[in-house]
């Protein structure tokens, strides 16, 4: 097929794609206890996406991602962060209401180095998860639109 | 003669960047420490979160990520707009 690259680097594709976005999703999952966070994540994640049309080429990758569902899902997690920035607009914008409440993510963590607690830190979990998602979609797009642009200019 | 002009003009940099390196201030004593001290003391106990720089990044400095995701969707935009080509009904 037109564009695919040696049969080298798709096996070392088919085996690193996984691992990719595990590790992608656990940066964005452990934002808040673990260097990293959804900005890092989403970029990891949008990376190993990014791996399809480099090892298998531009119409192999079309197939499978949908640039206008992955817009459309940018716009999800933009407007998810602004709502959860929004949470807090009682007392002022962006304060952590969930954080040390005892409900959902609400634990309270010990001063110092500590192991990490996952149900901890509010709100910011979720904003992890906001930014992540908008990342990972807004940089796949544009990998993609590129893709789309430059096959164009090639058949024309 | 070029080459005279380059190599003074690499000397001189590099003498420039020596003499910076030099006068760096000292790693790990801020001038100014009492905001990284409050952050570190106090980012646990008022944002439950053990990264710090996530409790600034998405906490302390909300707005500042705000402004941070919607150049990131400028960005998207200008990119979408620019690269989409005209509708497959206007050809």
């Amino acid at each position: 097929m037109r564009g695919e690259m040696s049969v080298i680097v798709r096996t070392i594709a088919r085996i690193t794609y996984a691992l990719i976005l595990v590790f992608g999703f656990y940066v964005i999952l452990h934002g808040h206890l673990t260097p990293g966070g959804g900005f890092q994540g989403g970029a990891v994640v949008a990376s190993g996406f990014a791996l399809l049309p480099v090892a298998f080429g531009a119409a192999a990758a079309k197939r499978y991602l949908n640039p206008s569902l992955m817009r459309h899902l940018e716009e999800v997690g933009s407007l998810a962060f602004l709502a959860l920035g929004f949470l807090g607009i009682g007392i002022s914008f962006f304060y952590n209401v969930l954080a040390n409440s005892g409900s959902l993510f609400g634990a309270a963590v010990p001063f110092g180095p500590n192991s990490g607690i996952l149900n901890s830190a509010g709100t910011l979990p979720f904003m992890n998860w906001a930014v992540g998602l908008k990342v990972m979609t807004g940089l796949m797009t544009i990998v993609l639109v590129l893709l789309i642009g430059a096959g164009k200019e090639g058949k024309d | 003669m070029k080459k005279a002009a380059v190599f003074a003009a690499f000397v001189f940099v590099a003498a420039f960047l020596l003499f910076a390196a030099g006068r760096l201030h000292p790693f790990g004593e801020p001038s100014a420490p009492a905001m990284d001290d409050y952050f570190l003391a106090h980012s646990q106990a008022e944002t439950g979160a053990n990264n710090v720089v996530t409790a600034i990044v998405f906490d302390y400095r909300g707005f500042d990520t705000l402004g941070e995701a919607t150049v990131l969707f400028a960005a998207i935009l200008g990119v979408v707009a620019v690269f989409r080509g005209p509708r497959e009904d206007e050809r």
